[in-house]
């Protein structure tokens, strides 16, 4: 209590304090994340040591205990189904979170809003067993088996868009607010509103959110086990079964061992590998945007 | 080019129908799925269920030394996550957007929240259970929940923080405000709706956890007596009665609810705080 | 005063967090740990329960994880004794295996679906994808949806050997891990087949699921039926330990195989193994 107010103490110790706490920080949680993909590499090693990268592309199945090893399937299909669930949700997610800046009252923002934190919190093995039990069935009447490609994208859909919605919605209520006064004064139209002004300045933003919702959906196991099928085929169609990469670890780790371990833990690999190729091919189509955008305010 | 941004009345009802109608079948699969939860779960659901010891494996008896666990482990995460999150947020959001360290290092943050939770799960036991010595324990299983939900907390916090406005920093820099004072006074709360909105998320990910908690803070039902015992979360909980222990699915629903209301509990309580909090800091 | 506390407040949490990774007190002298195959963990928890009623200073830890971390942890000595719900390989006779309980494995399929038995030989028709529509067995025609287990399950291994097959041969639409996704996934489809544990099955069947369960060579699948052992197809579930066992640990290897705990292997919907 000897610094009871804040004139008498040193702000710049302080401020030295805080930036020591940042970068420790920083330090920590990079640490931490290296240590992760440090880790997942050193259990990859012994199976691609020993049946080699190439194998992975060109092995006719994925039957590890008879050794056989394609991952390929498996990452089209991990692809297929969060670019299906992307494409599902951030469209949903987008028009929810207008919804709640443009359209809602202030009392069923925030009824809404905490539906959809509810919504986010809901355990993934409820889902997928939801999707098993009430979506599974549906599908199964026009195609069996049911379980599917689709399927799996739709819980997966419903999973990911609370967190886009919530997200995009604070993104959005910043860029309308900050722009309020201005588009009210020139007296623009909603819909002018939020794709000539909010939209475009809040991109960068939605973008940033979009990628971390793509994250989650690559990453999402329990889900995409209960209801994809987990055959290891490459996705022909909307309502072939199919097994993604997370799928694969959860479903055979119990038993596994030794090269058939190890390969799971490839899977793993494989899936940050190909999140990244994602990300990097978003990034580039981001950066083409941004070249055209100049342009068209310009115009 | 204004005319024809000023009147286009057919597309505003159109926007208007349509967001209001994604907002609507949103709701409508949400109510749907909650009744579907509801129906089998709500019988039965009493303050004994949540008050007692399980029995039988998780099929008779109530769910208390859980609920605990579940609080325990969510605490050891958020004490853990909190402050790391905030301070490589802080120190992410400084940096220029185009230097290619602090691009990589977002980049490769978003690519972790693609790990599937399996692989943390065994990442932690290996790290935190046996190379720290914690051995199943709620302090390992916050541990390990804790560097899951790291890079998502970096990623939202940080796009809090870069959204506040050029303005209040060339301000706050014309005053002359410490750092500190620039935080405190001006940043944090003028963030606060976002870093509310990704500490809520974080929680919503932590509590819907299975697979990294059942290799770190493991399955045991008995009551903890501190954060060197095992313990397993609601999610665990519903997860083995649903899918391990025969008989069990009755107790899988109504501990989904018991989760259920206990986010709605823990996000009424966040909100509150942080309004508290924001409110103060604005005088 | 009020930023003072806060200030004191993110100056206390590191020092927390320190002492919290640092102030860990000894383990207690009297603890098992046990860890391996789910299918078991909620059956060791109930007869952990039992035994520390009767032994108040020993803790019982039963983790779950699969049966692989249980010979993983029993073999690096994270575990007093782990649990595998498979039959032991060339390369497990270092460990000492002990069986606490058989459980058979059913086929099953819809209620919706007329069929009443299938020979072994139409059962492995289906599975290799030689008979894919109903029709040549019920007359009814309904596109067949072989529902498999995932590679390593101990279930597959035991449906595999009795009916000769190669995990290879198979086509399958899809495939499941646990149990009760086997279920709610026949449950959910009229032409769905597949197997799971006869225990899980018939609970399910008493609780009002879309499922029955179909005689193999004639014999009922029933937990009756595999308990008299006339129903061919079972795994049994073990208990493991290493060549050094603690001497509480062996104790309660004693207890979970004597006749005290057969009600609670019976309760799981289990068949006690009689030594």
């Amino acid at each position: 209590m000897i610094s009871s107010s804040p004139s008498t103490s040193s702000p710049w110790s302080i401020d030295l304090l805080l930036r020591c706490w940042q970068r420790l920080a920083a330090a920590v949680a990079g640490g931490v994340l290296l240590l992760l993909v440090a880790y997942l590499i050193a259990e990859s090693l012994p199976a691609l040591m020993r049946i080699g990268p190439l194998a992975l592309l060109t092995d006719p199945s994925w039957h590890p205990l008879e050794g056989s090893f394609a991952l390929l399937p498996m990452v089209m299909a991990s692809v297929g189904i969060a670019l299906l669930a992307m494409a599902l949700a951030l469209p949903l997610g987008l028009a929810i979170a207008l919804f709640l800046t443009v359209y809602a009252g202030r009392r069923l923002r925030a009824i809404y809003v905490a539906m959809l934190e509810l919504l986010a919190g809901i355990p993934s093995v409820i889902l997928g067993f939801w999707g098993l039990v009430a979506l599974v069935p549906v599908i199964a009447r026009w195609q069996a088996p049911g379980t599917s490609l689709l399927a799996a994208a739709l819980v997966l859909a419903l999973m990911i868009t609370p967190t886009i919605a919530l997200l995009s919605h604070l993104v959005l209520r910043q860029a309308a607010q900050t722009h309020a006064l201005t588009t009210a004064a020139l007296a623009l139209s909603h819909y002018a509103h939020i794709f000539r002004v909010v939209l475009p300045v809040a991109m960068p933003a939605l973008a940033s959110t979009a990628l971390l919702a793509l994250g989650r959906a690559l990453g999402e196991t329990m889900v995409v086990l209960m209801v994809a099928g987990n055959v290891v085929q490459f996705p022909a169609s909307l309502t072939t079964p199919v097994r993604s990469l997370t799928a694969n670890i959860a479903l055979e780790m119990a038993y596994a061992r030794q090269e058939h371990r190890s390969a799971l833990f490839v899977s793993g690999l494989v899936l940050l590998l190909v999140a990244g190729g994602l990300y990097f091919l978003i990034a580039r189509l981001q950066r083409g945007d941004k070249e055209q955008a100049p342009v068209e305010s310009a115009a | 080019m204004i005319r024809s941004l000023r009147q286009r009345p057919w597309s505003d009802s159109l926007l208007a129908l349509a967001c209001t109608g994604a907002a609507l079948l949103l709701a409508g699969i949400f109510f749907f799925l909650l009744w579907d939860l509801v129906r089998p779960g709500i019988g039965g659901l009493s303050w004994q269920f949540v008050s007692t010891l399980p029995a039988a494996a998780g099929r008779d008896g109530g769910i208390a030394p859980v609920i605990v666990s579940t609080l325990l482990i969510l605490g050891v995460c958020l004490a853990l996550s909190v402050p790391v999150a905030l301070g490589t947020a802080i120190f992410l959001a400084q940096q220029q957007r185009g230097l290619p360290w602090a691009a990589w290092t977002r980049r490769s943050l978003d690519l972790l929240a693609a790990v599937p939770s399996v692989v943390f799960g065994l990442f932690g036991a290996v790290v935190f259970c046996e190379l720290l010595g914690l051995g199943y324990s709620i302090a390992a299983g916050g541990l390990t929940l804790a560097c899951m939900v790291l890079p998502f907390m970096i990623r939202a916090a940080e796009d809090g923080l870069r959204a506040v406005p050029r303005e209040y920093h060339l301000a706050a820099n014309a005053l002359g405000l410490s750092q500190y004072r620039l935080l405190g006074a001006v940043i944090l709360p003028a963030a606060a709706p976002a870093l509310l909105a990704a500490l809520v998320l974080a929680i919503a990910r932590a509590l819907a956890e299975t697979a990294a908690l059942l290799f770190t803070s493991g399955y045991v039902l008995r009551m903890p007596s501190s954060l060197f015992d095992s313990g397993r979360t609601l999610s665990v909980h519903i997860y083995d009665l649903a899918m391990n222990v025969n008989g069990g699915e009755r107790n899988a629903y109504r501990s989904a609810l018991v989760l259920l209301v206990l986010l709605l509990l823990i996000n009424t309580a966040t909100h509150t705080l942080s309004r508290c909090l924001s409110g103060k800091a604005r005088i | 005063m009020k930023r003072t506390a806060k200030r004191s407040l993110i100056c206390l949490l590191p020092l927390t967090l320190a002492l919290v990774a640092c102030n860990r007190p000894a383990p207690p002298q009297e603890k098992l740990t046990i860890t391996g195959s789910s299918t078991i963990a909620p059956l060791l928890v109930e007869i952990a329960q039992r035994y520390e009623l009767q032994h108040p200073q020993l803790k019982i830890d039963v983790q779950s994880g699969g049966s692989a971390r249980g010979i993983a942890d029993t073999r690096q000595g994270n575990a007093h004794i782990g649990t595998v719900s498979r039959s032991p390989q060339a390369d497990e006779q270092d460990l000492h295996w002990y069986g606490l309980a058989r459980d058979g494995v059913g086929i099953i399929v819809n209620t919706a679906n007329p069929v009443v038995s299938l020979s072994t030989r139409q059962i492995v028709d289906i599975y290799t994808g030689k008979l894919t529509d109903w029709a040549a067995i019920t007359g009814k025609s309904a596109a067949i949806s072989v529902v498999n287990k995932a590679e390593g399950r101990s279930t597959l291994e035991v449906f595999l050997r009795f009916f000769a097959l190669r995990n290879s041969d198979i086509h399958a639409h899809v495939i499941i891990g646990d149990n009760q996704q086997g279920i709610k996934t026949v449950a959910g489809n009229a032409g769905a087949i597949g197997y799971v544990s006869i225990g899980s099955a018939e609970v399910a069947i008493k609780d009002g699921a879309a499922i029955k369960l179909l005689p193999v060579n004639g014999i009922d699948a029933t937990i009756g039926n595999v308990a008299n052992g006339s129903f061919p197809i079972a795994r049994t579930l073990h208990l493991i330990t290493t060549d050094t066992v603690d001497e509480q640990a062996q104790r309660f290897i004693s207890y979970c195989l004597s006749a005290s705990v057969h009600d609670l292997i019976e309760s799981q919907y289990f068949v006690p193994v009689v030594h």
